[in-house]
């Protein structure tokens, strides 16, 4: 039978020390994760080769306030790294009213991932 | 001196490191406290870092950076610490006295006992880069594009190519491609990023950008509004290589090409700088040659991450009260000598430059740089020629910030101790 | 139909509007660029030169030491910044004292006033950082510096005061000869006129061939320049030449106005009259002559670095006169080194012209004085806070390095022929000609052009005009 074991090198984006991880796959099971110093590396491989996600920070139009035409936004959790355009997209004509607090949800649920955008701005 | 404002502590900058010195000075009990912003709103630099990764060290969640602004106005605010915004300080005398302007209080001046420097930094400008070709519209620092982006909500380009890959190149590689920009490449002069891992992948890899290192513009071409730059690889003294000029079609040339203490202010009341970070050299209470004087932040070296800006700045503002108490109370002026601490072999500088034993914390955090990539070396520290610390690290770079911890009983137990070094070895 | 048009609003033009308003008339100047002084009298050394190298009994000669003597009182008339401090020829091998001496004496020949040599001692407590060679240097006390930008602007704006139009973004395409005098064909319509100044700087040889068959040829002369940090400004306190030798000719090392430090140029002829681009080579070269003549300059504190075309006439003299073969059509070509000095003289002498063919009256009304914009950092802090309560954007700092304050820009743009773009208010105020080269205030500038300059919106705002939008769109517009 023919293997299928790969090994994948990864930079941990965890945190700044963007730890070198080296994950062994056989096919799409992860068999082996090395290299990463916290359990956040651990987990951020495990993901990054089956079902890679991100934060997705973006901006979107304000009204109600002069002095701030738009404000910052972000998934309040991270999504698939595929629907990334998508959700910017889903963001191009909502416009928030002022005023906003850190933490509104700007939209619900964006693209279907069960994950809202929300203010990171107040205004 | 009646006709001058009073206060105990003057912050110069009210972004992340004057919002940290400024509530950690509150909460050392000084109640005389004045942070002098000149935009319109406090949080300085981060209000336009709209992308996350701000905060794991200090609040153990991933932030924004205006979150993890927000949440030191928010210090300051319940602090009810004063705070003057769109004011521009315009001089610092070597007696303290602060001289700014204001549209409401016009020209003014204020005595302080102990002024905080934190005043961040800026971009290396393109005319600094040396890059010849025309000067046409579409060339921007790549925190002049973010703030149009992320705060005025324009586009500066469609077609973009960005030289350097600092933090800041990196991060709006990703964001113009989001806002439906096409970045065409980033160019990278040294053999290295001068940006941190992560962004590369985050920002560069994902989006399939590529980065190449040791190239660097050699023409710019537009009249009016760029219309392409020439690319070329350089050899190790950072000189184009003649033949491998590649033309690409752009509008938009971003640089990121490192940043600058901004330290005008600081160099003309008299605090000597290091030429190595072209910020103030401290002691070991952050404070300068200026007594009473503190510097925190990137007007004191330029740092990778708010976290250890946040950090810094709390060490700044607690010294810069103790200062305050101490003065006119003879016992606090235990005068000893400060030890130098050398940057030697692989490391181009620390923060701090001297230490006084009889003045640091229990523990000390020495921040510093490497000058060029290093793999599987180890950091070692020497009191006088004993070595005291020698730790493994894979990779250390340019663009990652470093730190070690001195030990106060350490240094106390040193018999005549002239010297701390810190050095890269091998083995 | 004018009486006199004037094609470009560089100093050359803009000398000869403002002498021409003296006079009763209708005068307009036809500017291609979107604003005054946007070719050579923008990108130059900003020298006022004291006259002892151009040949003896030349016109250039002539109009140099003339300029030179005008500028002083002309400064204090239309309030822009200039400074005679005085330039040094340096020798630095002792074989070409001849050459000194020459300079010398074609200078006192030209009636450069106070020329004199100065040995090695004495050169030396003037200047410290001079050139270790240095072995003795010719110093003329009445050279100068000034800022360019100002001088064009302030010439401009005070013709424009006492009645010439100017008309931006309009470019002569042609020139036709009439019964009553010329009718210039431009993009924006025709413009008919009895006369025509030719100010046209590196295009005044295509100008000049749409009318007349006497042959002039203009060469566009590339110079390249540092300008270095003001922490550099006081390298030197006087404009430094070195003496051309067998390496050729050095570059300058000058203070100027605004305290910063500028080295350059080169000299390349060049074929684009547009070619203001700089070159990896002649910055190079700029870098390398540096020392010649100064030590230790601190090139690392390099701001910026620019280039400029000098409008180089096949003869290297100054073509100030009417053409023989079209009555009415009075040249100011071949407008090189040291135009910018002789500016004055020339705009004097073509508006001479002009008056002797048309027999122009003077105006009762003329008023010959101008205020330049406002520098609050020179009030007293009295001053400038009793400034403040009345104009609040006194107190608001737009420009950080250079400390230029909202005030200022405001001024700028609704001044008479005011700042559209954002070089247009860099060369009146400086904003953004600091250390950080606009990084910061750029955006900030922008959003006032908006606000201040009407039907302009944020996304129109330009660079310098026409096609230099800043900004393409807006966020995901695209998307």
């Amino acid at each position: 039978m023919e293997s299928s074991m790969e090994k994948r090198e990864l930079t941990c984006i965890g945190c700044p020390m963007g730890c070198q991880i080296t994950v062994e796959m056989d096919g799409k099971e992860v068999k082996d994760i090395q290299g990463y110093t916290c359990k956040r590396g651990k987990i951020y491989a495990q993901k990054e080769v089956t079902n890679p996600t991100r934060i997705v920070t973006s901006t979107v139009r304000v009204t109600g306030n002069p002095e701030v035409p738009v404000i910052s936004v972000k998934t309040a959790q991270d999504i698939p790294k595929a629907e990334i355009f998508d959700c910017v997209r889903a963001l191009k004509n909502v416009t928030a009213v002022s005023p906003v607090k850190i933490g509104d949800v700007i939209l619900h649920d964006v693209c279907g991932t069960g994950v809202d955008v929300i203010a990171t701005k107040s205004a | 001196m009646s006709e001058y404002k009073q206060a105990d502590i003057v912050i110069i900058g009210g972004g992340p490191a004057g919002l940290a010195a400024a509530a950690a000075a509150r909460d050392a009990g000084e109640d005389s406290i004045l942070i002098l912003e000149r935009d319109s709103r406090l949080g300085g630099i981060l209000n336009q870092c709209i992308h996350n990764g701000f905060g794991l060290h200090t609040f153990e969640e991933e932030l924004t950076g205006p979150e993890y602004a927000q949440r030191f106005i928010d210090m300051v605010e319940e602090r009810k610490t004063d705070y003057k915004l769109n004011t521009m300080v315009l001089s610092i005398g070597r007696d303290k006295v602060v001289t700014a302007m204001n549209r409401e209080d016009g020209l003014f001046q204020v005595q302080a006992k102990a002024v905080i420097l934190a005043m961040g930094c800026r971009e290396r400008p393109r005319g600094a880069l040396n890059i010849p070709g025309y000067r046409p519209a579409g060339i921007f620092t790549a925190g002049t594009a973010q703030r149009l982006v992320n705060i005025e909500g324009y586009l500066p380009g469609r077609e973009i190519v960005i030289l350097g890959s600092g933090d800041i190149g990196l991060i709006m590689a990703r964001r113009m491609t989001l806002e439906g920009a096409k970045v065409k490449v980033v160019a990278e002069l040294m053999p290295y990023s001068g940006g941190l891992k992560r962004n590369i992948v985050q920002c560069l890899n994902d989006f399939n950008i590529p980065l190449k290192l040791s190239h660097t513009v050699v023409d710019i071409r537009g009249k009016k509004r760029v219309e392409g730059v020439t690319i070329a690889q350089v050899d190790s003294h950072g000189k184009p290589i003649p033949g491998t000029e590649e033309d690409y079609t752009c509008d938009t040339l971003l640089l990121s090409c490192g940043l600058i203490p901004e330290n005008e202010l600081s160099a003309q009341m008299g605090v000597e700088m290091n030429p190595v970070t072209k910020g103030p050299m401290v002691n070991e209470s952050l404070e300068t040659n200026v007594e009473g004087v503190f510097a925190c932040g990137n007007v004191l070296h330029v740092h990778d991450l708010v976290d250890f800006v946040s950090e810094e700045a709390e060490n700044a503002g607690r010294n810069a009260v103790k200062y305050v108490r101490a003065m006119g109370c003879p016992e606090g002026g235990k005068k000893t000598e400060a030890v130098p601490v050398l940057a030697t072999d692989g490391v181009r500088y620390t923060v701090p430059v001297c230490v006084r034993p009889d003045y640091m914390d229990d523990r000390l955090i020495v921040r510093f740089r490497v000058g060029n990539v290093y793999r599987d070396h180890y950091i070692a520290v020497y009191l006088n020629d004993e070595r005291i610390l020698h730790r493994k690290r894979q990779i250390l770079a340019p663009g990652e910030m470093e730190q070690v911890i001195l030990d106060r009983e350490k240094l106390r137990n040193v018999p005549d101790l002239r010297q701390i070094r810190v050095c890269l070895e091998k083995d | 139909m004018y009486d006199a048009v004037i094609i470009g609003a560089g100093v050359s033009g803009s000398a000869a509007a403002r002498e021409l308003s003296r006079f009763r008339g209708n005068f307009c100047v036809l500017e291609k660029e979107e604003d005054v002084c946007c070719g050579t009298s923008k990108a130059n050394s900003a020298i006022v030169h004291a006259g002892f190298d151009a040949p003896e009994g030349s016109l250039m000669a002539e109009l140099n030491v003339e300029g030179n003597r005008m500028m002083g009182e002309l400064s204090e008339e239309l309030d822009f910044p200039f400074q005679r401090i005085g330039s040094l020829v340096i020798c630095t091998d002792e074989s070409d004292r001849g050459k000194l001496q020459e300079l010398l004496e074609r200078g006192r020949a030209n009636g450069v006033p106070d020329l004199r040599i100065v040995e090695r001692e004495e050169l030396r407590k003037m200047e410290p950082n001079v050139s270790d060679d240095a072995v003795a240097a010719l110093y003329a006390p009445t050279g100068g510096i000034v800022c360019p930008f100002l001088l064009n602007i302030a010439m401009a704006e005070n013709a424009a005061v006492n009645g010439v139009e100017f008309r931006f973004n309009t470019k002569v395409n042609g020139i036709e000869k009439t019964e009553k005098g010329f009718c210039l064909h431009t993009n924006n319509g025709d413009v008919s006129a009895r006369t025509v100044v030719n100010a046209a700087g590196v295009y005044a040889d295509v100008i000049h061939g749409m009318v007349s068959r006497e042959k002039i040829h203009i060469t566009p002369r590339k110079g390249e320049y540092y300008l270095l940090d003001k922490s550099a400004g006081k390298h030197v306190s006087h404009t430094i030449f070195s003496l051309p030798t067998k390496m050729g000719k050095g570059v300058l090392v000058t203070p100027t106005v605004h305290g910063n430090l500028l080295v350059g140029p080169t000299a390349v002829d060049i074929e684009d009259r547009e070619g203001v681009n700089t070159t990896a080579s002649g910055l190079a070269e700029v870098a390398a002559k540096a020392s010649g003549s100064v030590k230790n300059v601190p090139l690392r504190s390099v701001i910026t670095s620019f280039a400029g075309l000098r409008a180089h006439e096949d003869r290297h003299e100054f073509i100030v006169r009417e053409a023989e073969d079209a009555p009415g059509f009075v040249d100011c070509a071949g407008i090189e080194s040291p135009g910018l000095t002789a500016s004055p003289a020339i705009g004097k002498r073509a508006a001479s012209i002009i008056r002797g063919i048309l027999h122009l009256e003077s105006d009762p009304e003329f008023c010959g004085t101008r205020k330049g914009i406002l520098n609050p950092s020179r009030l007293s802090k009295e001053e400038r806070n009793e400034l403040i309560r009345k104009h609040p954007e006194y107190g608001t700092i737009i420009c950080r390095c250079e400390s230029i304050s909202e005030g200022e820009i405001l001024d700028a743009i609704h001044r008479p022929l005011g700042a559209k773009s954002l070089d247009g208010v860099k060369r009146r105020v400086r904003a953004g000609m600091g250390r950080c080269q606009a990084g910061f205030c750029s955006p900030k500038v922008m959003e006032i052009l908006a606000r201040e300059v009407p039907g302009l919106r944020m996304d129109q705002v330009t660079k310098s005009g026409g096609a230099s939008g800043l900004i393409v769109g807006t966020d995901k517009d695209r998307l």
